[in-house]
């Protein structure tokens, strides 16, 4: 009853400070943020009609803008995205990553708006990270996010820390179109997608999670319950063309990760037990990361990563990593470039699809960095859904500038 | 015989000069110590008088340079809480370079066995807990460790008086520090610490193959709260690269009101 007295005169006082914060306390601003050209190269021309291509511009932008007073414990982002694409129009997109005010009160946090979160600890497939949808057109690697609505209120206490989500209204995730690279042979009709729930996108998500440190441990456990962010497709005839409908289920899932920090060893476990109507099943991502630090004397480390995808649907699974290896090898020279090499490789054990993935950056001076990165494909049974990437090899080149 | 003779004439400078300068109270009690104690004593007075300053702000500029004097900036926001009986606790914010602006890291460091040390990410808003194994890396490409900097516990080093001598403050103890972690990059520091005060003005490092690696320079010291010194210039010449980079710190504020609330994973996610 005392922390239920606690969290309501919280929001009561955060509430009426409000209108006072402003008038008393100096206002900060600052700007920040990136902009990029991206050039990609294909190794051929796409298996798919209206991919015959083989090369492909793009420009981003991302400008952060930010403003704090109230000593640091009052803030407000506001961070817009877009990108403009040579062939695909879909790739062509604007968003809001982060538009959100954030109050602190001591070891209370409020935050209300648009943001990211991001949970988990493994590198290649980030199966427990739920409260963003993907921007899957963005960047292959499904890393960029859409911004998601939310009031999210978290605690810091000495056994963890305590997240409470409300998630307002659900994004879309994003697909390649038509003219787009990377894709599957049926184009994905984002404007005809269909949901479980009768509130469709504004259904209301909630979350809670419990995250801490413990020794060498940091574990999070996680109950989300809503609509999934990943979508079940029905193939439809529209115009005399058949294309896919993403259908967005409700989903209960509870996920867990866990990090141990040994020594040169990161060991790392993600889980997931997911219901719906339509199925139930549990997911594993794990393995480990182990660094040789100071190779032949120099200040270089080089790290190995292996990890195992493992959903117990096999097959049948809905995602890509069911039954998948990967191995990695992280090269960071620690000199004052940043200089990094990553190599990685996924292996499908299932329809022995291979994947290989080469990263490679360093700053140029104190406002640009420059990022390459090619993209290898061997798929050898078309049953696998990544065999549509089978003509996609290709290469690309990153120029950023930040300010 | 001869060494014997050596060290009764030392003994008798020493006791002139501490008759002279009766402050020093060490040097009153410590002549009949072994060196080993007396290194260690000398290392226990630095903690002693820099124990009580309960925590501390201040912005850090990162001049690198390299063999052909190119020269690269870093700049670093740091926040630090002392805590009583175990390592401090730090909050570093990265400015510059801008590709890594807003990326922090929070550590708790412990005088025996590994820190806890968490990186945040923004671009991906991804906390990172990372291997402190690592204490020999170099820190944002820097010739500074991560070790070099990390806060001063006696028993992280085991330790050897070797002799005095003047320096820049005007006598200085010369002490001779081996770290105890084994995966220091170093087999020794030779380190000069001033009679008077007690601050370090020169270490010298010794890689793994104990040949010299290092050289950091301190200077213009500050005293705050009328008790507490900081060295405001730092200069590291790394002998076999030619490589240097300077530290300038900027005026630290103490006593700020920073508390174990200001330094967890949710300040390190909103550090800005």
């Amino acid at each position: 009853m005392a922390k239920l007295f606690t969290l309501e005169r919280t929001v009561l006082s955060l509430a009426l400070c409000l209108p006072f914060t402003n008038i008393n306390a100096k206002v900060e601003f600052e700007l920040a943020g990136k902009a990029e050209i991206e050039v990609t190269a294909y190794a051929d021309e796409g298996q798919f009609p209206n991919q015959d291509y083989r090369t492909n511009l793009s420009i981003a932008a991302e400008p952060e803008f930010y403003w704090e007073w109230n000593n640091g414990d009052d803030s407000f982002t506001f961070r817009p995205f877009a990108r403009g694409d040579e062939n695909d129009e879909e790739r062509s997109h604007g968003d809001i990553r982060e538009f959100s005010w954030t109050h602190v009160n001591g070891n209370w946090e409020f935050h209300t708006g648009v943001r990211k979160v991001f949970w988990g600890v493994t590198e290649f497939n980030h199966l427990v990270d739920i409260i963003n949808q993907t921007d899957s057109v963005d960047s292959f690697d499904g890393e960029e996010k859409l911004g998601q609505p939310m009031i999210n209120i978290s605690r810091v206490t000495d056994w963890g820390i305590f997240d409470t989500f409300v998630l307002v209204g659900f994004r879309e995730r994003t697909f390649a179109g038509e003219d787009g690279r990377l894709r599957g042979s049926l184009i994905v009709d984002t404007d005809r997608a269909n949901y479980e729930s009768d509130d469709e996108e504004k259904h209301i998500d909630y979350a809670f999670r419990w995250s801490h440190s413990v020794s060498f441990f940091d574990l999070g456990v996680y109950w989300f319950d809503g609509t999934d962010r990943e979508p079940l497709f029905q193939p439809r005839i529209v115009g005399g063309t058949t294309v896919l409908t993403p259908f967005y289920q409700q989903i209960s899932q509870a996920g867990v990760d866990v990090q141990a920090t040994i020594d040169s060893w990161l060991w790392k476990l993600e889980a997931i037990y997911q219901d719906s109507d339509n199925d139930e099943f549990l997911a594993s991502q794990f393995g480990f990361e182990y660094t040789f630090y100071g190779i032949n004397q120099t200040a270089a480390d080089i790290g190995l990563l292996l990890e195992y995808g493992w959903d117990e649907r096999d097959e049948s699974s809905t995602r890509i990593a069911q039954n998948d290896i990967y191995l990695g090898a992280r090269l960071t020279l620690n000199d004052s470039n940043d200089t990094a090499l990553l190599i990685g490789m996924s292996y499908d054990a299932d329809y022995h699809t291979r994947s290989l993935l080469i990263e490679a950056s360093r700053r140029l001076s104190d406002h640009w960095t420059v990022a390459l990165e090619g993209l290898v494909f061997k798929a050898s049974n078309t049953d696998d859904a990544a065999a549509v990437l089978d003509e996609d090899d290709r290469l690309q080149l990153k120029l950023e500038r930040y300010f | 015989m001869l060494p014997v003779n050596f060290k009764s004439a030392s003994t008798a400078i020493g006791l002139a000069v501490c008759a002279l300068v009766s402050t020093n109270s060490f040097a009153q009690s410590g002549e009949n110590l072994t060196p080993e104690k007396k290194g260690l004593e000398i290392a226990e007075k630095v903690k002693a008088r820099d124990l009580g300053w309960g925590d501390s702000q201040t912005t850090l500029k990162m001049v690198l340079r390299n063999a052909a004097g190119q020269e690269s900036t870093r700049k670093i926001r740091t926040k630090t809480l002392e805590v009583q009986n175990d390592g401090d606790k730090g909050l570093n914010i990265f400015d510059h370079p801008r590709d890594v602006k807003g990326t922090a890291f929070l550590s708790f460091s412990h005088p025996v066995g590994a820190d806890d040390q968490w990186l945040y990410l923004p671009a991906l808003k991804r906390v990172k807990r990372i291997a402190s194994r690592n204490k020999s890396g170099p820190f944002m490409g820097s010739e500074f460790a991560y070790e070099d900097l990390a806060s001063f516990e006696v028993e992280k080093y085991t330790y050897k008086f070797l002799r005095e001598e003047p320096c820049a403050a005007g006598t200085c103890f010369v002490i001779e520090q081996y770290p105890v972690d084994k995966y220091s990059g170093y087999t020794r520091l030779v380190n000069w610490i001033d009679k008077e005060e007690y601050r370090s003005w020169k270490t010298e490092f010794y890689d793994r193959r104990n040949s010299l690696l290092k050289t950091l320079t301190v200077g213009d010291f500050r005293q705050y709260l009328d008790k507490y010194w900081r060295a405001t210039d730092m200069n590291m010449v790394n002998h076999q690269t030619k490589k240097t980079t300077d530290l300038v710190w900027d005026e630290y504020q103490f006593k700020t009101g920073l508390t174990d609330a200001d330094f967890n994973k949710n300040t390190l996610k909103r550090a800005k």
